[in-house]
């Protein structure tokens, strides 16, 4: 508890750089992905081809978003996930299909704890620095990774993988993975009987031995995908200690991020309905002028604003490694998580029949948000994670 | 505005030579403090002869601080709140030089004490309907009138008034406000007593009462963008609190719930934890805020924290008397005292639930704050007024 006098508190405004950044990115997704695009993208095109590969090389590789995070002597960009999460935040608004929160945070975050670790000496398995050539690449845009955990893992309490690992290889499935169909490797806790570690599979070389089945996903614009690994190739990239403090904090900058993505998503959802409400007539006056409607939107504002506040405050504290980041990304997760659920199912109701139909895009802010809230850990996992945090212990 | 803005090393001088030639330990406490309104250094971002400097008002807080680090006597700006929060920034923006001359010094040095009679029975959302009426009657006003809710007015010298002056007309066109002497003859204070058993505010009944038209702050008519300035910086008084995380009332739960295990049930942990993290979103909203204010970015967020904390202190004052059971169906005193300040945590939680329940009243209730969010930040179409053109003496009362 006393942690939180001993750090300063992170500032929470957005910088002049983060400005410009913001202005980058949205610039790109208004050009590139429209909500018509992306509806039309999720409609027609084929379960590995949902994501755009196209507009994620453009992200990654030339405006240079998925490197903010990375050091630069690890080829990124020097900055932070503070910088990361104003993107996530853009990406969020526009919905759109692109394995950011898998490969430029799970999996960057993953990558660089294992490094770190590997520096710092401990538990360095597969040779010092085993991941630091993948996360040049990945922060270059190069290369795209995800995570190998059930999307729905809380940070905190990675789970015992059900990979098994031999003679350098992974046997074994892990069901409902996140930006996994575009990745080209996959980062996969697994254990050999004696210890767990964390390995890399490259997915192309592996041919068929890696599976990857997809997964009708309410999220249309993230879907999921079954893994099977059958006598995979794989190279460790952590061990023991060192490979489940990977995976947490991976867990942890994802769970922080994905807030700062829900703020964008409530954000956005909460502009369209106020537009739509000065608009639409009936009665003879605007529905927007219905006290029964603005005092709803009012107190989504309150919350969008709070949202806001708390995933900004996740963000930095990730990103500086400040002593409440626990703390703060399960504050946003349990605020935020249920902002952006109630941000789009107003945003559905309060457009009426229109919004109720395939052809506007309320659908795909609702479903990008009820499995957010999953996504990382439910409201409630986090609030139990708080409870052992700052110790306010169950009955 | 002076030519050339003070800035915080000047400040940190002048500060510095000022101690040096008016000894805080030895000096008179109200003298020391008449000094160092006269020396620019009581609000820095004031003009120069009304105790600034024109120096950016993100420097006060350090001059502050190094007053208090030599051991000044400070000002006690909390015994005259609505004086240094409200009254000054509108005498200052409408009050004429003489007006200004002679108000602010003992305003600001705590000498006199200033409250607000804005708010009538008759009329307390809709704030532009107000009846106090006062008539001119040569270079004098004679006001006659109800005003309520009138926080220490049996301790203020001055009041800040709005009035009606010509009914004949729509009512946000007929107001006029003025400075009104709480010593004068047909000024009476009454305390009126709420439901927590004490009486912070007051009802002040106006009997022919005699205002000179020299205490008259802005034009016959204008009293309504008079009261605008007040208005603006009461919400931006409110809004402006900081805390540590657990500062609030959260904090008083929660030592409850860690020091009193065989108090704890399943669905209270649950309640706890939801309200655990929606006062901890709004003290970082409340973090936030301030850091905006501080780097020039003064947003429309200070109504999101007032709506947040109204709601979070009404639910975690009520989620504790739940906690605490048998102890919940006690309560501290229903004497009727006159406290100084609100006291949240120096009373018993019983206080806490009751005295919450006004935090979504006072300074505009939560109904008016969500219009003001719907249509002054969502740009929403505003309510459908059927006064707006109507003479103030027809409106329906």
């Amino acid at each position: 508890m006393s942690d939180a006098g001993r750090e300063a508190q992170p500032d929470l405004e957005y910088t002049a750089v983060e400005d410009e950044l913001r202005g980058t990115v949205r610039a790109l997704l208004t050009a590139r992905a429209p909500w018509t695009a992306v509806l039309e993208r999720v409609d027609s095109a084929e379960p590995h081809d949902i994501c755009d590969m196209k507009l994620w090389r453009t992200l990654a590789a030339e405006v240079g978003c998925a490197g903010l995070a990375v050091p630069e002597e690890l080829g990124g960009a020097g900055a932070s996930f503070r910088e990361t999460a104003v993107v996530i935040e853009e990406l969020g608004r526009a919905v759109a299909p692109v394995p950011f929160l898998g490969s430029a945070v799970l999996a960057t975050a993953a990558l660089l704890a294992a490094e770190a670790e590997a520096e710092a000496g401990a538990g360095a398995a597969g040779g010092a620095g085993a991941g630091a050539e993948l996360i040049g690449a990945l922060a270059a845009g190069e290369r795209t990774a995800a995570l190998a955990v059930p999307f729905a893992t809380p940070p905190g309490r990675p789970p015992a993988p059900d990979v098994r690992a031999a003679g350098g290889t992974l046997t074994g499935a892990v069901c409902g993975v996140a930006d996994a169909l575009a990745a080209d490797v996959l980062l996969a806790p697994a254990g050999d009987g004696a210890r767990d570690a964390l390995y890399m599979v490259d997915v192309a070389a592996a041919g068929t031995a890696v599976r990857r089945t997809p997964v009708t996903s309410l999220d249309m614009t993230r879907p999921l995908c079954d893994v099977t690994f059958d006598a995979a190739p794989a190279r460790e990239v952590a061990t023991g200690d060192a490979a489940a403090a990977a995976v947490r904090s991976a867990l942890l900058a994802g769970a922080a991020l994905l807030a700062s993505e829900q703020l964008g998503l409530a954000e956005r959802c909460l502009e369209m309905t106020v537009e739509y409400v000065k608009n639409r007539y009936q009665f003879g006056r605007p529905v927007g002028s219905f006290q029964g409607l603005k005092h709803r939107l009012a107190d989504l504002w309150v919350a969008v604003t709070q949202a806001r506040a708390v995933a900004r405050h996740a963000a930095a504290c990730v990103a500086t490694g400040h002593p409440d980041a626990e703390i703060a990304a399960a504050v946003a997760q349990a605020h935020c998580s249920p902002v952006a659920v109630l941000a789009a199912e107003e945003c559905v109701q309060l457009h009426g029949g229109i919004g109720f139909t395939w052809e506007h895009p309320a659908h795909l802010y609702l479903k990008r948000a009820k499995s957010a809230s999953i996504a990382l850990g439910t409201a409630d996992r986090h609030r139990a994670a708080l409870a052992r945090l700052v110790d306010l212990p169950p009955a | 505005m002076s030519a050339a803005a003070v800035d915080a090393g000047q400040l940190r001088r002048r500060v510095a030579e000022f101690l040096r030639s008016h000894d805080p330990t030895t000096m008179d406490r109200l003298a020391f403090l008449r000094a160092r309104f006269d020396a620019g250094l009581a609000w820095v971002h004031f003009p120069a002869g009304l105790g600034g400097l024109d120096a950016p008002r993100a420097l006060q807080s350090e001059v502050d601080a190094e007053f208090a680090a030599a051991g000044a006597p400070t000002n006690e700006p909390e015994r005259n709140g609505i004086g240094l929060g409200m009254a000054a920034p509108t005498i200052l923006r409408f009050g004429t030089d003489e007006q200004k001359a002679r108000w602010l010094r003992p305003l600001w040095t705590g000498e006199e004490i200033w409250c607000q009679l804005f708010s009538e029975p008759g009329a307390g959302s809709d704030l532009a309907a107000l009846g106090t009426r006062a008539v001119r009657d040569g270079t004098d006003w004679v006001v006659t009138g109800q005003k309520v809710w009138t926080s220490i007015a049996h301790r203020a010298r001055w009041a800040i008034l709005v009035t009606r002056t010509d009914p004949d007309v729509p009512k946000h066109r007929g107001m006029t406000y003025f400075v009104c002497d709480m010593t004068a003859p047909g000024v009476e204070v009454r305390p009126l007593r709420q439901l927590t058993g004490e009486a912070e505010f007051n009802e002040v009944f106006l009997t022919d009462v005699r205002i000179p038209d020299a205490h008259r702050l802005g034009d016959v008519g204008a009293g309504w963008t008079v009261a605008q300035t007040t208005l603006m910086n009461e919400r931006v008084a409110i809004g402006g609190r900081s805390a540590p995380r657990e500062g609030g009332m959260i904090g008083v739960v929660a030592r409850t719930w860690r020091d009193r295990p065989e108090l704890r049930t399943p669905g209270l942990h649950d309640a706890l934890l939801r309200l655990w993290v929606d006062a901890e979103a709004a003290r970082l909203t409340g973090v936030w805020l301030r850091q905006r204010l501080a780097a020039g970015h003064p947003g429309p967020e200070g109504s999101a924290i007032k709506l947040a904390y109204a709601r979070v202190n009404q639910q975690v004052s009520g989620l504790e008397l739940e906690l605490l059971g048998d102890e919940g169906l006690r309560y501290d005193d229903w004497t009727m005292r006159r406290p100084g300040q609100v006291d949240f945590m120096g009373r018993s939680p019983g206080y806490r639930y009751l005295r919450a329940k006004g935090n979504s009243i006072e300074g505009g209730t939560s109904e008016i704050l969500r219009n003001i969010i719907a249509e002054r930040v969502l740009g929403l179409p505003g309510e459908i007024r059927v006064d707006k053109d109507v003479p103030w003496k027809d409106l329906p009362k």
